[in-house]
């Protein structure tokens, strides 16, 4: 089970972070239309046992991205540039051999919808069997063990019924535990959750955010987690980077984020959302506009438009080059012209203080 | 009409059993998915009541069964003294013009084929409203203007909006009629986070101005919480608590309240650390075969061996406007019982949950597609 057992083969590196994403940009090309760049410039890294979160609305690329690195993404219409690297080996441009065996054995992934990711006419236990098999080389009965075994590990009761069971037959939260189970099969260093939650109840998403934070300390996997929810990753993220529009706008800390989100998006998505702890009555102040209203980055901040701190030299007109991803603090990452900016005393300075103050800029 | 004292909306009784019907040449009812199954509840005028609650609980079939969009099996829907159910023909379309709805998927609510224009003056015409051609147009104007989109939006088509834009019209068609009562079945859960905000506002804005009686149907409690002034809490079929907002969050009192609120995600790390988390073990239950005694006792981590597997609790006042239905509620708030961790219940209820989609699959498949949350992000 371990990644020890596996044969070395893999010659994957574990002196560098399990993933590192540099200048990674997507471009989808359609003729007679303008290119639209989707991902745009996204740098990360994840180490071994670190959850790191990729927040933003919808459209903002982060899906995109961790198709990106996952070597998902159609080859025709789409131009991938940069560089991603899995334990130093470079995944963009590799071989489709090479991809196919990374993919599954070593870097894994659970999308949104586990309905439309299981093939419904096949029963769960071939589905789990299947990675076994491929990446494993087990005979038929091990793999069928190993696979029950896989499933009572993420929570499914009755897992020897369960393996000849057909996705319909399986609640959303078991058919979502299943997909972790495959997803799990071969201990991979590396495992991208694409909004694993948003389908679910929030009594069935308390469960699997439970599992999945059970498995980075467990297994030391490194996870990347894809949401729109903040209070997601507010609870499970060791750092985070929110997207808008196809750019990293702001890295951090999630407590440092959380207590002092710099970009006005930032402020004003924290600002916008009802709390569960927040008195009633307390005033929502939403964001301007929708996503549509995004400019192009090559003509300025492409929030600006809905921006309350916006001036004129947001615009790469006045300013002369477009926004940077600039050093704000240790660890932290910024690209805004004109920040929130707080009070010098943020030793008494409590999370829901500051987003209010943020919210009353 | 009735006093000014009475609500506005009073359910009693109410129930909604969908038959589960099975063979090629008969159509045999095998049994019943009992999607609401004995609701009792009370609206006053200008207050908002919000009913939370997980997919399958019946909360969206309870807003359409007071509209009658669905037929109820059993029970009374007393909108201003009348009882709907009993209503037929004209003095039911009369009706409802006081009662609207604004749905969760404001794509799929909008003829995609009609402008703004046509979609907001239908209502309109269709009872007669509005005083003419000319009149129409001018309330139609208005109506934008209330909802705060821009007049020269009405000549364009649903597809040309964003997600907010075009619930901002499901909002405006909903209140074309000055209705009394609006029913919103997940109004904001389609939308994108920064975009939410703006429809909560809008909501609470037009209550302020219009006097608006809201029953507004959620699964994010803190939507739900931001926006109601009582809050009712849905579980198969039946409600296990009802009390007014900041009382129900501050002290919520069922063992399926506590859950709930304990899974929902707060955005602040300091909280998420320091939280007490409850975990739920297992699924929800079928409808089409809902557990003996008290409903939720398959999966409450203070379940006790005596009355919970085969008595089920009424809904009792255990403070001013605070229902509650646990046999142990006055208990668990006293801290007398101790909660069992998530697999000691599985454990103990190992036998006797039937996890869903086991036997019955029809049925499953049939409760799963009554209240499916829309991803369409």
């Amino acid at each position: 089970m371990s990644i020890e057992a596996m044969p070395p083969e893999s010659g994957l590196r574990t002196d560098v972070p399990v993933l590192e994403v540099e200048d990674l940009s997507v471009t989808f090309v359609r003729r007679g239309e303008q290119p639209t760049r989707a991902v745009d410039e996204v740098s990360f890294s994840v180490a071994a046992g670190e959850t790191i979160g990729l927040v933003g609305e919808s459209g903002c690329g982060k899906s995109v991205t961790s198709l990106a690195v996952m070597g998902l993404l159609p080859r025709r219409g789409v131009q991938v540039g940069g560089s991603v690297r899995l334990g130093g080996t470079e995944l963009l441009g590799a071989s489709d051999r090479t991809l196919r065996r990374l993919r599954g054995s070593e870097m894994a992934m659970v999308f949104q919808d586990p309905l439309s990711s299981l093939n419904p006419t096949v029963p769960i236990g071939t589905q789990v069997t299947e990675v076994l098999a491929e990446h494993r080389g087990l005979g038929k009965k091990e793999a069928t063990a190993e696979a029950a075994e896989l499933l009572d590990r993420v929570g499914i009761p009755d897992p020897t019924r369960r393996l000849k069971e057909y996705p319909h037959q399986l609640s959303g939260g078991m058919r979502q535990r299943a997909l972790i189970a495959m997803a799990l099969a071969c201990s991979p260093r590396l495992l991208i959750a694409d909004e694993p939650t948003t389908a679910l109840d929030v009594t069935i998403q308390a469960q699997i955010l439970e599992l999945l934070r059970e498995l980075v300390v467990d297994t030391g996997t490194a996870l990347v987690m894809i949401t729109h929810d903040l209070g997601v990753v507010a609870g499970l993220c060791d750092r985070v980077h929110v997207m808008y529009a196809g750019k990293v706008i702001e890295t951090a800390d999630r407590h440092d984020l959380f207590a002092r989100p710099r970009q006005p998006y930032t402020g004003g998505l924290l600002a916008s959302v009802p709390r569960l702890d927040a008195g009633r009555g307390v005033p929502l102040t939403p964001i301007r506009g929708s996503a549509r209203d995004a400019i192009p980055w090559a003509e300025g901040c492409a929030f600006a438009p809905r921006c309350d701190n916006a001036q004129d030299d947001c615009l790469t007109e006045v300013a002369g080059s477009t926004v940077p991803l600039e050093y704000d603090g240790p660890g932290r990452e910024l690209r805004c012209r004109h920040p929130l900016t707080y009070p010098p005393s943020p030793t008494g300075a409590t999370s829901s203080g500051s987003t209010a103050s943020g919210a009353g800029r | 009409m009735t006093a000014a004292g009475e609500p506005l909306l009073r359910v009693e009784g109410l129930r909604v059993h969908f038959p589960i019907r099975r063979g090629v040449f008969f159509d045999r009812t095998v049994g019943h998915v009992r999607a609401v199954d004995g609701v009792d509840l009370a609206i006053d005028r200008g207050t908002t009541y919000g009913l939370v609650g997980e997919s399958g609980c019946g909360k969206s079939t309870l807003g359409r069964a007071v509209l009658r969009l669905v037929e109820p099996t059993g029970g009374q829907v007393l909108f201003d003294g009348t009882d709907v159910a009993s209503l037929k023909g004209e003095a039911l379309r009369t009706m409802r013009r006081r009662m609207q709805m604004v749905f969760q998927d404001p794509l799929g609510s909008l003829d995609p084929r009609q402008d703004v224009e046509s979609l907001l003056s239908e209502p309109l015409r269709a009872h007669g409203l509005g005083g003419g051609t000319a009149g129409i147009a001018g309330r139609v104007r208005e109506l934008m203007d209330a909802v705060g989109l821009p007049s020269a939006a009405l000549r364009r088509y649903p597809h040309e909006f964003s997600g907010g834009q075009r619930q901002r019209i499901g909002i405006a068609r909903a209140i074309s009629l000055e209705p009394d009562l609006l029913i919103a079945d997940e109004p904001v859960s389609a939308l994108d986070v920064s975009v939410q905000a703006q429809v909560v506002n809008l909501l609470e804005e037009l209550q302020r101005r219009l006097g608006l009686t809201y029953l507004v149907i959620a699964h994010d409690l803190a939507v739900v919480r931001h926006i109601s002034d009582v809050v009712g809490v849905m579980y198969l079929g039946s409600l296990v608590e009802q009390a007014p907002s900041g009382v129900l969050y501050d002290e919520p009192l069922h063992p399926y309240t506590r859950a709930l609120m304990s899974a929902v995600p707060v955005p602040d790390p300091v909280v998420e650390e320091r939280r007490e988390r409850i975990l739920l073990a297992g699924d929800l239950p079928s409808p089409a075969n809902p557990p003996s005694g008290c409903r939720f006792h398959t999966r409450c981590p203070w379940r006790q061996e005596t009355r919970c597997d085969d008595e089920v609790p009424v809904l009792r006042e255990l403070a001013p406007g605070h229902l509650v239905s646990c046999h142990w509620a006055e208990e668990i708030r006293d801290g007398v019982l101790a909660p069992k961790s998530p697999e000691e219940v599985a454990a103990i209820q190992g036998v006797t949950v039937r996890a869903t989609g086991a036997e019955a699959i029809e049925s499953d498949a049939l409760v799963q597609g009554l209240d499916e949350p829309i991803e369409r992000r």
